[in-house]
């Protein structure tokens, strides 16, 4: 319980989502500087069909165009889809997937404020769904050859041998699923190139710079600790305590929670403050639910990585979820099972 | 039977109450089955047939069926009327009735069948009721090719796939440039809801902008059940 006198920050959609922007921007330059400047070129495309097709839908829905253009919540999707899609994946890809997030997954169902999808998620998985071997080429660490990347992007004709390699956790779990395998986690991990010290090799930078611009993003009190705590702490409980009783099978907590997007979820999708829970204790069922799905597809499921699938499997619960965490009204009784009107 | 009332008849089956895009019904292999547009077509020719005899046949009989017992004694007529169908399709029609599988002998249980004769054929003339069972069929015939044709060429970049399993002789179109990717989600189930979504919201459109064409003024009048 809050007491008066409170103090009302002048907070804009347009002035949060530009802070969100400039959280991600740590993450990003770690992105460039392992994997080359073909992010950027994504960032871009995305960024221009995003802000073309909000347009577009805004005009057929007779809302104002550019109030809602400017407010930069498409660039915010447009830039989470461009992050979670390979930097080299060819430029109709990412411009797809773009178009999808903002004419279906937002403004089908009446624009920002009201889709119950986080629509970056719902582009990823859709793309991820119909085109499965586009997204699931990803650079080597390393590789920053701008040129072979453009070509990549743009070209017709794709040579990506001397590019592609598979993502730690794809790389893991191909090799944990071999028949008869004798390979253990840590063998795997000591072995590659795919993987660094702790995480990914380069993907462990990547996710540090998530990290830092989502605590800036709380300091900022963008975000409430609720949903990155959660979201992390649940991941490291659920993947350290299969990695104690299956060192072999399981990886332990850090190679989880800096592999993959994890440290991307817990601080920039999962906080989405639309299709995200909104009540305290909610948000902290919403995160660890998020994170439980995460570590269960991860392990066992059938993509390499789950934090987009368990968004929108979470998401479907928000409703409920919110329902049955209202907090109670001061002064008043609590009603059992919030379930009144 | 006047010619107005057949206008009425075939209005309600093609557009007004459509069965899957104004009365949702039948939604099951409406979806499962709009994975191209022959499929689609040819599940709905089949049950166009299975309408307009099971609506034909209540409609004589339904001076003699007792009111309490019609609803099994109408399924038992339809179930006759889909054997006859899954026979034909087997003999003539082979690989498309492998293709189609179980949706062929689930016509029985298609919401869509039972409803006409309940709320049409039972109250009417067998001609009538007939012809209401192929207008019915005939507007879900259209919203399935329509809704097959969008998922095939969004999936794949063809037209008509499978068309020689109907009609011999004959090849699919490939519509869109031979470097085009293919959008696999539009064939697998969520691509069946979200363009069925988009159709009924198209129609639902079109139908409010005929709305205001027709009575500008009761578009400013407040809606009588509004209050």
């Amino acid at each position: 319980m809050n007491n008066s006198p409170f103090i009302r920050k002048p907070a804009t959609v347009r002035g949060v989502m530009l802070q969100v922007l400039a959280a991600l921007l740590p993450g990003i330059a770690a992105y460039v500087w392992f994997f080359g400047a073909a992010i950027l070129v994504q960032i871009a495309l995305a960024s221009a069909a995003a802000l073309a097709a909000e347009a577009v839908m805004l005009r057929l829905r007779g809302r104002p165009v550019g109030m809602f253009v400017s407010d930069g919540s498409a660039v915010v999707t447009a830039w989470l889809i461009a992050l979670t899609f390979p930097p080299i994946a060819p430029w109709w890809l990412v411009v797809a997937g773009t178009l999808l997030a903002i004419v279906v997954a937002k403004h089908l169902y009446g624009g920002l404020g009201q889709n119950p999808f986080n629509p970056a998620m719902a582009a990823f998985c859709a793309m991820i769904v119909a085109y499965p071997q586009l997204m699931t080429q990803w650079p080597a660490a390393g590789f920053t050859d701008f040129g072979a990347e453009l070509q990549a992007i743009f070209g017709a004709d794709r040579r990506l041998d001397a590019i592609v390699m598979a993502t730690p956790l794809d790389s893991l779990r191909t090799v944990l699923r071999l028949p008869d395998t004798r390979a253990t986690v840590a063998g795997i991990l000591g072995s590659g190139a795919t993987f660094g010290n702790i995480g990914g090799k380069g993907w462990e930078w990547v996710a540090l710079g998530y990290f830092v611009g989502g605590a800036w993003l709380l300091w900022r009190r963008i975000i409430t600790w609720h949903v990155p705590v959660a979201f992390l702490a649940t991941l490291a409980l659920v993947a350290g305590a299969f990695s104690l009783g299956g060192p072999d099978k399981f990886p332990g907590p850090t190679f989880h929670l800096f592999t993959g997007g994890a440290m991307l979820g817990a601080f920039f999708i999962a906080t989405d403050p639309v299709s995200g829970a909104t009540t305290p204790r909610g948000k902290l069922i919403f995160a660890a639910g998020i994170a439980l799905l995460t570590w269960i597809i991860r392990s066992f499921g059938g993509y390499p990585d789950g934090v987009a699938f368990a968004t929108l499997l979470m998401n479907i619960c928000v409703p409920i979820i919110d329902m049955k965490t209202q907090p109670s009204v001061f002064g008043h009784k609590r009603q059992s099972g919030g379930d009144a009107p | 039977m006047n010619l107005q009332d057949l206008r009425d008849i075939a209005r309600n089956g093609v557009w007004k109450q459509n069965s899957a895009l104004a009365q949702l019904l039948g939604l099951c292999p409406t979806l499962a089955v709009s994975t191209n547009l022959v499929n689609g077509a040819s599940l709905g020719f089949a049950t166009i047939f299975v309408m307009a005899m099971a609506s034909f046949t209540v409609a004589m009989l339904r001076n003699f069926i007792p009111y309490e017992i019609r609803i099994p004694v109408f399924i038992l007529i339809i179930a006759a009327l889909v054997t006859v169908v899954d026979l034909v399709m087997n003999a003539y029609f082979h690989s498309l009735y492998l293709v189609l599988g179980i949706f062929i002998p689930l016509i029985v249980v298609n919401c869509i069948v039972l409803a006409r004769v309940e709320a049409f054929a039972a109250k009417n003339a067998p001609l009538a009721s007939a012809f209401d069972g192929v207008m019915m069929g005939a507007g879900l015939v259209w919203v399935l090719a329509v809704l097959g044709g969008l998922r095939e060429l969004l999936g794949t970049g063809t037209l008509f796939t499978g068309i020689d399993m109907v009609i011999p002789g004959t090849a699919p179109i490939t519509v869109l440039p031979e470097g085009y990717p293919g959008f696999l989600v539009a064939v697998l189930p969520p691509g069946a809801f979200i363009l069925l979504g988009c159709m009924i919201a198209a129609r639902n459109w079109l139908d409010a902008r005929a709305t205001a064409r027709a009575h500008p003024q009761r578009h400013a009048a407040p809606h009588p059940a509004a209050g």
